[in-house]
């Protein structure tokens, strides 16, 4: 990655909903990066303005869903007078193959960069079987 | 819980903006042209708050400057995948930046906060005393 090259602006990307909604929230993808090392797949995610709190990581019937909400409180009592970007909630989902383990998930934010790393099944060793 | 949906009134500026060319917000200043990061300008009372999305950047990789009406941030973005990593997609960018931007108001530079918190930097921009519309009582 050349440091001397100018950061180009991604437009935010909406979720298309596969239903309606009953309240009021806009959901957009997150810019994901993923990759794999020997023994684990890594997705890095970019949630900015989502904390901890408000982040929800799930694994179910294989398919990892990561929704984080952005609290609008913060914005209470401002008024927009310019805007460039919109802003909402965060929603993606991925589904996982067999090689990863279920168990061996974790997930670290920060600097609204979420990193979910997620080990592979390691290899059981050889078993020998008996022949009766 | 508030009900409505609190940025539909930033969504229908834009539009508005978008069709009115010659703004005089946020006009690209001498020392940076580029247009990362977006920024958004709130109000609150007689000052501005200008907030920025910058994920994955640290504190220290970013700079933010005042001078009379112009606010400069610049910095720069790295991603770190260390060396043994096979890419199987890549979305996020890296890079430089450097965007001024001027804005209507003056701005009281001595009193200007910035905070960056989980990827959101906001730029607090007290306008300048000396700029405030004074009221004046009709007898």
């Amino acid at each position: 990655m050349e440091k001397s090259k100018q950061l180009a602006v991604q437009q935010k990307k909406e979720m298309d909903a596969k239903q309606e909604k009953t309240f009021p929230a806009r959901y957009f993808v997150p810019t994901a990066d993923i990759f794999e090392t020997g023994d684990a797949l890594t997705l890095v995610m970019e949630i900015p303005g989502v904390e901890k709190k408000d982040l929800e990581v799930s694994l179910q019937n294989g398919v990892l869903r990561v929704e984080g909400r952005i609290d609008f409180g913060k914005y209470e009592g401002f008024e927009p007078v310019y805007s460039e970007y919109n802003i909402g909630h965060y929603s993606r989902a991925f589904a996982l193959s067999d090689q990863i383990d279920a168990k061996g998930i974790s997930a670290d934010l920060a600097n609204g960069v979420l990193t979910l790393t997620l080990n592979k099944v390691k290899e059981a060793a050889a078993r020998r079987i008996e022949i009766k | 819980m508030a009900y409505g949906d609190p940025f539909d009134a930033v969504l229908s500026l834009q539009q508005a903006l978008d069709s009115i060319r010659d703004s005089n917000w946020l006009e690209s200043g001498t020392s940076g042209g580029g247009a990362y990061p977006p920024i958004n300008v709130f109000r609150k009372g007689e000052d501005l708050v200008a907030v920025a999305e910058v994920p994955g950047i640290e504190k220290k990789d970013i700079e933010v400057q005042v001078r009379g009406n112009v606010v400069r941030i610049a910095g720069s973005k790295t991603l770190n995948y260390g060396e043994k990593a096979s890419i199987h997609r890549r979305e996020r960018l890296a890079g430089r930046f450097d965007r001024a931007v001027s804005l209507p108001v003056e701005i009281d530079a001595e009193r200007v906060k910035a905070e960056c918190h989980d990827g959101v930097l906001a730029v607090y921009l007290p306008r300048a005393e000396r700029d405030r519309p004074k009221s004046i009582k009709v007898n």
